[in-house]
């Protein structure tokens, strides 16, 4: 399980500013949660602050009971706890081979590289020997970025807006990967995303906005209370999603 | 007759493990010391200065020729000219190669002239690795100058790598391409230290539809000095992409010139160069995988330079 106690992020150098404000959550083990909430409300800063690589300003963070507060980006990867970029970084001179195989290096269980692409909807032949770089589309690197989280083994496993750049990859696919994972390592699962699809593998949904929770509950609940909410007067014309009530204004 | 160290510098350079198979000729110390030639590659001694001719006869088909030079010694300054020629539509491997090992306190220097007449519809692949050690004081310097003369339909592709252990080194590379002639240059570089390495590559496409690609990779450390000029001259149709890019971290220095010189309308010219250290975010991501800071470092650097 993995606990979120009173933690605030203020901006480096500018005191006051507070990205998140005073969050406490608790991840329960082999759940799936999904949050969601408005752009700049502070959900990927949360994802940051599990990962390690922002310090939250004041509060602590637990996982199983284990205060891993000021522990560093590759201790917490080694305790099992891994994430996914919502802009992952592409590198020169590696190729997806080597870049699932040094992600699946910690696991204990053998991993099949051709596998994980496949379970990410691309053909291991066309990809396994091509350079993780720029040659590579944005919908091919969210995938790719997808998989290396599956090569591991972990804890919690957060996805920070995986259905970003790959709409022509079916939503189905993706959500029989998330089922999948979770099905085979008991990970607990904490997904940012915006769409209605990915809502609908949740078994919890946080709301956030304003770096601050503003609702969490079991997902039909949530997902209600958000449909109930898109009564804005433009439907044909305004995406359907959360909290851009404001975009339709007009 | 070569020493365990000789091989160490073989294997370094060159790739071998053993006497090459093929073509080879070992020059040690500023002299030649083992060779052997095949029915279709021949190595001949120069007369007029130090070096050899070595001679490739037209459609010799997947063979090689290695040339690696080994220097133990310090208080060495070897210059030696080499000329190959590659005849017609063969299709060959070069590779060439210095290793230094300098235990002493003088310099040990060697300068290596290659001169390449690549001939029509011929296929070269040069392969050119420096590497220094030994716990002296004495500089290890290597100072290269590649001339390829490549004529129509040729292809040249050329791997010019200097990873460890050379103090100073001033690589000239010249290339001129006839019609339809191809050129691949990969240059791989690493200096460390107080190690200075400048890379003065000029290629001129002449003919018509020819076409030149130079990626160059660097990665400059401590208080190292990095210099780059690359001048790809467009005298006819075709096509020239020169793409630098150097990991600068520490003290380094590295400096990039760009120039692309165009004399014909047709002429489509590109210069791509970037400095900058490793992205944070590449950090981040290896880390996020359970690597440690300098894991990923070494990776990220590693990967870049292959």
């Amino acid at each position: 399980m993995l606990e979120i106690q009173k933690v605030s992020l203020e901006i480096e150098g500018k005191s006051g500013v507070e990205i998140l404000k005073d969050i406490d959550l608790k991840f329960l083990d082999k759940k799936i949660y999904v949050i969601t909430g408005p752009n700049g409300g502070g959900k990927s800063s949360l994802a940051k602050i599990i990962m390690g690589i922002y310090n939250p300003t004041s509060g602590k963070i637990l996982l199983d009971g284990q205060d891993v507060t000021t522990m560093n980006i590759t201790e917490r990867a080694r305790l099992g706890i891994g994430y996914a970029f919502q802009n992952p970084p592409r590198f020169k001179g590696i190729k997806v081979k080597e870049l699932l195989k040094m992600a699946a290096s910690f696991n204990p269980e053998k991993v099949n590289i051709c596998d994980l692409l496949f379970n990410v909807g691309l053909c291991a032949q066309d990809y396994l020997e091509r350079d993780v770089d720029a040659s590579l589309s944005g919908g091919e690197m969210k995938r790719i970025e997808i998989a290396t989280v599956l090569a591991r083994n972990l804890k919690l496993a957060v996805f920070d807006e995986p259905e970003a750049g790959i709409d022509l990859w079916s939503f189905q696919k993706l959500a029989e990967t998330f089922r999948n994972i979770h099905a085979a390592y008991d990970t607990t699962i904490v997904i940012i995303s915006h769409q209605e699809r990915i809502m609908e593998l949740a078994d919890e949904i946080i709301l956030m906005s304003n770096g601050m929770i503003s609702a969490q509950s079991e997902r039909d609940i949530i997902l209600a209370g958000i449909l109930n909410n898109d009564a804005c007067e433009c439907s044909t014309k305004c995406e359907k999603g959360v909290g851009q009530n404001v975009e339709c204004a007009g | 007759m070569l020493s365990a160290l000789d091989k160490l510098m073989l294997e370094k350079v060159a790739d071998l493990h053993e006497i090459p198979q093929g073509a080879f000729n070992i020059r040690r110390n500023g002299e030649g010391v083992q060779r052997n030639t095949t029915a279709n590659i021949d190595i001949v001694t120069k007369k007029d200065k130090s070096g050899i001719d070595v001679i490739v006869k037209p459609y010799t088909k997947g063979e090689s020729v290695h040339i690696p030079v080994i220097v133990t010694q310090d208080n060495i300054n070897d210059v030696v000219y080499n000329t190959f020629e590659i005849g017609e539509y063969a299709d060959v491997l070069v590779v060439a190669g210095c290793g230094i090992h300098n235990s002493g306190t003088h310099t040990s220097q060697h300068d290596g002239i290659h001169n390449f007449f690549v001939r029509k519809g011929a296929k070269l692949k040069y392969v050119e690795k420096h590497y220094g050690q030994g716990e002296g004081q004495g500089q290890r310097i290597l100072n290269p100058k590649t001339i390829i003369d490549a004529e129509e339909g040729s292809v040249v592709e050329l791997e010019l790598i200097q990873i460890k252990g050379i103090d100073r080194t001033i690589r000239d590379t010249e290339i001129r391409l006839m019609g339809n002639a191809k050129l691949v240059v990969t240059e791989r570089l690493l200096t460390y230290k107080d190690q200075e390495a400048e890379s003065n590559i000029t290629v001129e496409l002449l003919g018509a539809d020819s076409s030149a690609q130079i990626i160059s990779r660097s990665v400059a450390q401590d208080n190292s000095k990095q210099e780059f000029n690359f001048d790809l001259v467009g005298r006819n149709k075709g096509r020239g992409h020169i793409q630098c890019d150097a990991i600068i971290m520490h003290n380094a220095q590295v400096h990039s010139t760009p120039k692309i010189s165009a004399y014909h309308s047709e002429a489509q010219l590109v210069h791509e160069a970037a400095i900058g250290r490793i992205e944070s975010e590449q950090l981040i991501k290896l880390m996020s995988m359970g690597f440690s800071e300098k894991e990923a470092e070494d990776t990220i650097l590693s990967g870049f330079l292959k």
